[in-house]
């Protein structure tokens, strides 16, 4: 393993993988923008109205804005997650399109830059939509402030890419990756506070949230849509890159393992 | 062109290519022949540098590889093993993306794509979708695909496995006229007759090393006797011990095949007019008696 480990080698030419992708999302683009983010917006609002009007202010705000926080990050990591799973998988095992890419001049740093940065622009779709249901409901503290968030949205489809990524390299079928969200995924969603605040959670899984990437995007977005300036932003900003660049280089290395001995 | 020393891949305890060498001189069609397993996949792999070698150089249109391999690369165009077209793009597209991993722009790679899909007969297919293609036109495209940068050395891995008779001669008619047009190729393949076609020279690797090499025909001439008389049917056995020892100057048996190897086989067959229910057939010897000889008749898995 330890032989496959070096440090990635930056350059532009991933753009034409990332543009590849682009190219092929174009063609599907309206049932893709569709499927990835009538999920998310329907968990929001029903859950937002529905259970929301049982309840009183949570952590100081209406419930639904809460939960519009909270899907902010959490429907940016599942575009993420998605992309660098599934459909970087099709690419990458099912239809050889990653082998054919290394053919020619590109390197699989170039071809896995591609594939983080293409998560990136799905993953900033996904925060944006949910952004302008926010906009559109009047959810915000200070419109100026939740521009803020589109950074954010980008730096967590960066985090959650490049761990995705990870899972890609080791995966031997789809079926796998079914263990990374019953394993990592869906508990981040429970620990994160998106549905409610961590403070709820007992002190143990209080220390294991703060560990979670996940949590530090919220703690990022949630702020930004009530109208305050973050607290401890470097920390969150540390966590969110050290997540997703390590992800990115042990998933290149252990791409090189699969694909390139 | 391509000049390759010692060239040496382990995986684990098993060498895979051990002391391979090779020299391709420009314009020239390389044959790599073997059997299944015998490291042709990996040697080519080697060539492009996406594996390291364990021990050995190459030196590829200039370049060492694999230190400088991205660029080597420039100047090599591949068509894989198994067919790895983009299935979300239409035949146009294909080329299009292909040609950009090259860095080439938009106006330069458009102004090539006709006289692409010429080539690969794909002309009224341009905007079809991959699925809708078939086995020979994906091959075709995947050639086409791999001239989209005007390269100096197509690299083909095995170019017609799995296509028609007819399929398959339309790719060798178009490799003949890259031939024709100067292009250094190198191609792998288990086909004999592909190799004797098309490759004016040649090398048989069997478990990682170079076992033979030279010009189809100077390998025939040098391995094997001009005929081969294949014989089988009822009574073979007791032709075989009276008269093959006799009348071929080395014979082999196989299954129920008798391979009788000669250079008078006039004598052969009227040997053969003794036992009436005998069946054979005459022919003259090539490569694939060489390759069988050299690499044995045992089955490869």
């Amino acid at each position: 393993m330890t032989r496959f480990l070096r440090l990635p080698r930056l350059s532009w030419r991933f753009i034409p993988v990332w543009q590849r992708n682009y190219l092929v999302w174009k063609k599907l683009a309206i049932p893709s923008i569709l499927g990835n983010l009538a999920d998310p917006m329907l968990y929001m609002l029903g859950l937002g109205y529905g259970l929301g009007s049982l309840m009183p202010d949570v952590a100081g705000m209406p419930y639904i804005t809460f939960l519009a926080a909270g899907t902010v990050a959490y429907s940016t990591m599942n575009a993420a997650t998605f992309e660098v799973l599934y459909s970087s998988f099709s690419r990458m095992h099912v239809q050889r399109t990653w082998d054919a890419i290394l053919n020619t001049p590109m390197t699989l740093d170039d071809v896995m830059l591609g594939e983080l940065t293409w998560a990136v622009a799905k993953s900033l779709l996904s925060g944006l939509a949910i952004l302008a249901v926010i906009w559109g409901l009047g959810l915000y503290g200070d419109f100026w402030m939740t521009l803020a968030i589109i950074p954010v949205v980008a730096l967590v489809g960066f985090c959650f890419g490049g761990m995705g990524l990870v899972m890609n390299a080791v995966s031997p079928s789809y079926d796998f990756f079914l263990y990374y969200f019953t394993l990592a995924i869906t508990p981040m969603v429970l620990l994160c506070g998106v549905f409610f605040p961590v403070s709820q959670l007992p002190p143990l899984l209080q220390d294991v949230s703060a560990w979670l990437p996940l949590t530090h995007a919220v703690d990022l977005a949630r702020p930004l849509v009530v109208g305050t300036v973050p607290v401890d932003i470097p920390l969150h900003v540390a966590v969110l890159v050290i997540y997703g660049s390590t992800g990115y280089v042990v998933a290149l290395a252990l791409t090189r393992r699969r694909l390139l001995q | 062109m391509l000049s390759v020393r010692g060239l040496t891949k382990k995986y684990g305890d098993t060498e895979v290519v051990c002391g391979v060498d090779l020299a391709v001189r420009r314009g020239e069609c390389f044959g790599l022949l073997g059997p299944n397993g015998a490291g042709k996949t990996t040697t080519l792999r080697l060539l492009l540098g996406l594996v390291e070698p364990d021990a050995g150089s190459i030196d590829l249109a200039g370049l060492p590889v694999p230190a400088r391999a991205r660029e080597a690369r420039m100047k090599i165009g591949v068509v894989p093993q198994m067919d790895n077209l983009d299935p979300d793009f239409t035949v146009r597209e294909n080329l299009l993306a292909y040609g950009r991993y090259f860095g080439l722009d938009r106006a330069a790679i458009t102004a090539r794509v006709p006289a692409l899909l010429e080539f690969a007969g794909l002309a009224h297919k341009a905007d079809a979708q991959i699925a809708q293609l078939s086995g020979g036109m994906k091959r075709r495209l995947t050639l086409a695909r791999a001239l989209v940068h005007d390269p100096e050395i197509l690299f083909l891995d095995e170019p017609t496995t799995g296509l028609d008779p007819q399929a398959r001669h339309l790719i060798w008619q178009g490799l003949r006229r890259l031939i024709g047009a100067g292009k250094t190729i190198v191609l792998t393949t288990h086909f004999m007759d592909e190799a004797e076609r098309l490759a004016d020279r040649l090398v048989i690797l069997d478990h990682g090393r170079v076992i033979t090499e030279g010009a189809p025909r100077a390998l025939i001439e040098a391995h094997i006797e001009p005929a081969v008389v294949e014989v089988y049917g009822e009574g073979l056995e007791a032709w075989t011990r009276d008269h093959a020892g006799v009348v071929c100057a080395r014979s082999e048996t196989v299954g129920e095949t008798l391979f009788c190897y000669t250079a008078d086989a006039d004598r052969v067959i009227d040997a053969l007019k003794l036992a009436p229910a005998l069946r054979y057939i005459h022919r003259p010897s090539n490569l694939e008696d060489v390759f069988l000889k050299l690499t044995g008749r045992d089955l490869r898995d």
